[in-house]
């Protein structure tokens, strides 16, 4: 470990299941001059802590991740949402780390014969007046449009996950949300990460009480990218009145999106779908979409009512 | 029966024309700008790179046999017509290194101003003098405007489809080599080796017998591997330049820029019917594109010249020249966008008449071809959809929409028609003994449809042999001249000389050949040739979140005699999976401001997933019809895919009141209209 961070200096990429990175190499998006292979790196256990709750290395595959007893057991939102997420073959070489890095989908950062101010600064953001249908209707910004597409990470997000980084500088921990940022005026900046920071674990809290769900909507039943997600946690105690609720929402921002405002909303009140609509309602008060994914809010919306309605009936 | 290589593929051993040597390999600078003109190109950087060998430019243009074929005449000219257009390309020793070298061609352009949006009122709307294959661009009789006068009930209405893309497996591919007596041997993917080695030995300057094409295995082609593409003139003349074997393999960015597709359309159509559901008028009227240098006008409408009995036709095409790839054939070209509009505005028109959608289709039943008054060879459209009702369980349905539920999903059915034209084109074959197999030659391609495999079983029967005892080779032009593997004309074209080859072997015992130039010739007589079908869809709307599944599809077809039932099935399901993805995913969005295709992957354009598709069936009618081919068949790799969308979207509507006239059906469209009709 103390080796692939010292070997970090400027140009280099860690390199995990590579089912991104080496697309954006393909594709010329990300040209490293040097990648240090960090897959087999000892970060390939999942272990229960002492306290309840679970470590993930990242370098757990995201197949081993959704099959370990632990994870589909007491975690199996997470262990839904990674299993809602591209395809088997992929999901066998991708890893805890990467899945938490990979890029933007977004058409225009793919493709470097157009503008993008994610992959060159300044060069403009074409998706604002272009393709946007499945770009973000919360927390972008005129620079950038562009969506986190990661399933596990909005499991993650609604976990209270903390990612644990480490670099030649030292080690911290990083809570989710606030591993990932929204694009302001530098939408090259995915992540807080500092250069050469890698990525060595996930951990979470023991598992929240109460019910949890992840629900991925997509045009086709299978190995696309959501259109919206809702990873929700929900615990009534068994009565009616909602004790906690733990929301996230990916598909709609930069970010896997923490519903802060419809958590508080729902909070202490009694299990239903109107006051569901209303938490969904005022979480996506702030949505501003564009002009070809207005679908989104009524989507987002229409989606979190559902799923906190199956979670109290 | 299994196909006849399909050990080969699976263990690996069959070789695609990528894979079929060792070779330097050339790399394509393409286009940033969709219109203007190439003012500079800097190469020095590039010819400095590690393993670089040539460098092509339009600036120092190649010198060519042909430039009538702009999409082949590489690097001809400095003009801009469309976003990745072909300017460079480098040649290395490997690919890595071609990829690098090209990536540091530095291109100067002096921009103009572009144009992709295709409008129904585009002022640069014109009337083609033919649409593909040389049909009438226009073509009518009676009086439309009294027909809808008269009508106890007309529709008007307006459907779209979006630029969609063949996305065969296989990358476009070709490994070329000369000789040292100037003669090139091209291993390339092509649906068609006869045809493709004319072509290339036209661009090329060069006589037909000093070109060969190699092509044992293709991986795929959907009408994109019909005609030559430009790897096969890439690859001949990178490796001109260097001296040496080189290959081209496009990438799949590159395939969606260079290799075809099947255009957008604006289809207005216009019914009109009595009390009684009989037709008084049919109006269709289409809008698509084609590009600056090359006409491609699809014969979007021409089946409403044959589908439906009226009094008034009217079938009209306009192109809007674009600054886009040119488009080309894709599966069904025609037939599949066409009858999409067609069949969803007869069930719009069943649904205003009160009339069940079946019974509608059956009470216009022609007797005739409308358009040209010939009896029909044979047609079993109201057989097929009657079957198919019955083994859908189309009895009782109740015709109102959104009145059913699954949970939070709404169910409805829907039904459509399907057509597709039977033909046939000269071939020729040869059947020699040697030692203990039959050797049958012929120039036709397997591009997956399992051709190798229905010749075999074709040959067998002729020769009365042990399928196993016969040896069929195809996939090299060296082999007796054929047509190619398109229009749905392979197995009735190919079956056919390979039929008469077996007859003239019969003769002798040693060697037969066979020519049906004069045999095909004689097909253009007194009876329309077509096959028909029947597609039924089961949906599943969430209108919530705007999600739809298809949990049946059912196809009943009348195809002639079907030579094989394995890889008929294939080639249906195949066909309606196709159709499945039309109606709810496919589509290349197009970026105005910056004038290209901006979805140039499978990560972007979706096509169905297994999970997609979920209980699909296809079956046949046993069609007797002598007035086809020896084989009895009507080919059956297109009719799939007609049909099958319109069906979707008509289920669509029966499950929950929405009409989405503009393909696909994606949950946006649903969310955005859950509000209104």
């Amino acid at each position: 470990m103390a080796d692939a961070v010292a070997g970090y200096g400027p140009g280099t990429m860690y390199l995990g299941g590579g089912t991104n990175l080496v697309d954006l190499m393909r594709l010329g998006v990300a040209t490293p001059e040097r990648l240090v292979d960090v897959s087999r790196l000892p970060l390939g256990e999942i272990t229960e802590d002492e306290r309840g709750g679970v470590r993930i290395g990242a370098a757990v595959r995201n197949a081993d991740l959704a099959a370990h007893p632990v994870i589909a057991s007491r975690y199996p939102m997470l262990a839904r949402a990674v299993l809602a997420g591209a395809s088997g073959q992929v999901r066998n070489m991708a890893t805890v780390g990467g899945n938490l890095l990979q890029r933007t989908r977004c058409t225009y950062f793919q493709d470097v014969t157009m503008p993008c101010n994610k992959r060159d600064p300044g060069s403009g953001c074409p998706a604002i007046d272009g393709d946007h249908a499945n770009l973000a209707i919360l927390g972008h910004s005129a620079r950038c449009v562009a969506t986190h597409p990661s399933d596990m990470a909005v499991a993650l997000t609604a976990l209270d996950a903390r990612v644990h980084v480490t670099s030649t500088s030292g080690s911290r921990v990083i809570g989710m949300p606030g591993l990932h940022r929204l694009p302001a005026d530098d939408p090259s900046r995915d992540t807080v990460l500092e250069p050469g920071e890698l990525i060595t674990a996930v951990s979470l809290p023991p598992p929240l009480p109460g019910r949890s769900s992840y629900r991925k909507v997509r045009e086709r039943a299978s190995f696309a990218f959501a259109l919206v997600s809702v990873a929700a946690v929900l615990d009534t105690g068994g009565g009616g009145v909602i004790r906690d609720c733990r929301l996230a929402l990916g598909g709609v921002a930069h970010v896997p999106w923490r519903a802060f405002t419809s958590e508080r909303a729902v909070a202490g009140v009694a299990g239903d779908r109107d006051s569901f609509a209303a938490a969904a309602d005022a979480e996506l008060r702030a949505a501003a979409p564009l002009t070809r994914n207005v679908y989104k809010v009524a989507l987002a919306r229409n989606l979190i009512i559902e799923t906190l309605e199956e979670l109290v009936s | 029966m299994n196909r006849v290589e399909g050990i080969d593929k699976v263990t690996g051993r069959a070789k695609y024309a990528g894979e079929s040597g060792e070779a330097a390999y050339v790399f394509a600078v393409q286009s940033a700008v969709p219109s203007g003109a190439v003012s500079a190109m800097d190469t020095a950087a590039a010819r400095e790179m590690p393993g670089v060998l040539a460098v092509l430019t339009c600036v120092d243009p190649p010198v060519l046999g042909s430039a009538e074929d702009a999409e082949l005449a590489l690097f001809q000219t400095r003009e801009i017509a469309f976003h990745g257009q072909l300017v460079g390309a480098v040649v290395a020793d490997t690919l890595e290194n071609a990829r690098a070298a090209a990536a540091a061609v530095r291109v100067d352009y002096a921009a103009t101003a572009h144009d992709v949006g295709l409008r129904a009122d585009h002022p640069g709307r014109y009337t083609p003098d033919k649409v593909n294959p040389g049909l009438p661009a226009d073509l009518s009789y009676g009086d439309i405007e009294a027909g809808l006068a008269a009508a106890a009930v007309s529709i008007d209405v307006t459907y779209t489809t979006p630029t969609l893309h063949n996305n065969p497996m296989e990358p476009h591919a070709a490994l070329a080599a000369w000789d040292d007596e100037g003669h090139l041997t091209v291993a390339d993917s092509t649906q068609g080796p006869s045809a493709d080695r004319d072509t290339i030995a036209t661009v090329l300057g060069l006589r037909p017998d000093q070109v060969r094409v190699i092509s044992p295995h293709v991986g795929g082609g959907f009408g994109s591997k019909g005609t030559t593409r430009p790897p096969a003139i890439l690859a001949a003349l990178a490796a001109r330049a260097a001296g040496r074997p080189v290959k081209a393999v496009f990438t799949r960015q590159q395939m969606f820029q260079l290799t075809g597709y099947r255009t957008p359309t604006i289809q207005r159509l216009r019914l009109g019917a009595g009390q009684d559901g009989k037709l008084t008028a049919v109006a269709h009227a289409v809008t698509e594109q084609t590009a600056i240098r090359t006409e491609f006008a699809e014969q979007t409408a021409t089946c409403a010249r044959v589908m439906y009995a009226t009094p008034a036709l009217s079938t009209t095409h306009r192109l809007v020249r674009l600054n886009v790839p040119a488009p080309s054939w894709m599966r069904a070209p025609g037939e599949c966008p066409g009858m999409y509009a067609l069949e969803s505005a007869m069930d719009e028109l069943a649904v205003a008449a009160g009339i069940d959608p079946i019974e509608l289709r059956a009470r216009n039943d022609p007797a005739t071809e409308p358009e040209s008054g010939k009896p029909f060879s044979s047609r079993h459209l109201v057989e097929c959809l009657r079957e198919g009702a019955r083994r859908f369980g189309w009895a009782g349905r109740d015709p109102r929409p959104a009145v059913r539920a699954t949970g939070p999903w709404l169910s409805g059915t829907g039904v459509a028609a399907s057509t597709y034209p039977a033909r046939r084109q000269p071939s020729s074959a040869s059947v020699t003994a040697e030692g203990d197999k039959l050797v049958v030659r012929i120039a036709a391609a397997d591009i997956g449809t399992g051709a190798r495999t229905a010749l075999t079983r074709i040959a067998a029967e002729c020769l009365d042999v042990p399928t196993g005892q016969v040896q069929l080779e195809l996939g090299d032009s060296s082999l007796p001249d054929a047509w190619l593997a398109g229009g749905s004309m392979g197995t009735a074209s190919w079956g056919s000389a390979v039929a008469a080859a077996c007859a003239d072997f019969h003769k002798n015992g040693t060697r037969g050949t066979a020519d049906t130039t004069e045999e095909v010739a004689a097909d253009s007589g007194g009876f329309a040739r077509h096959a028909f079908g029947a597609q039924f869809a089961e949906v599943l709307v969430h209108p919530g979140t705007g999600e739809v599944r298809v949990p049946r599809l059912l196809g009943v077809f009348a195809a002639g005699r079907i030579i094989d039932q394995t890889l008929a099935r294939s080639q249906f399901i195949g066909g309606m999976t196709m159709g499945l993805g039309m109606a709810l995913m496919e589509e290349t969005v197009v970026d105005a401001a910056q004038g290209g295709f901006v979805h140039r992957d499978l990560a972007q354009y979706h096509v169905p997933t297994c999970a997609d598709v979920q209980d699909i069936e296809a079956m046949w009618l046993d069609e007797q019809d002598p007035h086809l081919n020896p084989m009895g068949s009507k080919g059956i790799g297109e009719i799939g895919i007609v049909g099958t969308a319109a069906a979707i979207g008509n289920a669509v509507w029966h499950a929950t009141g929405q009409r989405i006239r503009d393909l696909p059906i994606t949950p946006a469209k649903i969310l955005s209209r859950s509000d209104h009709e």
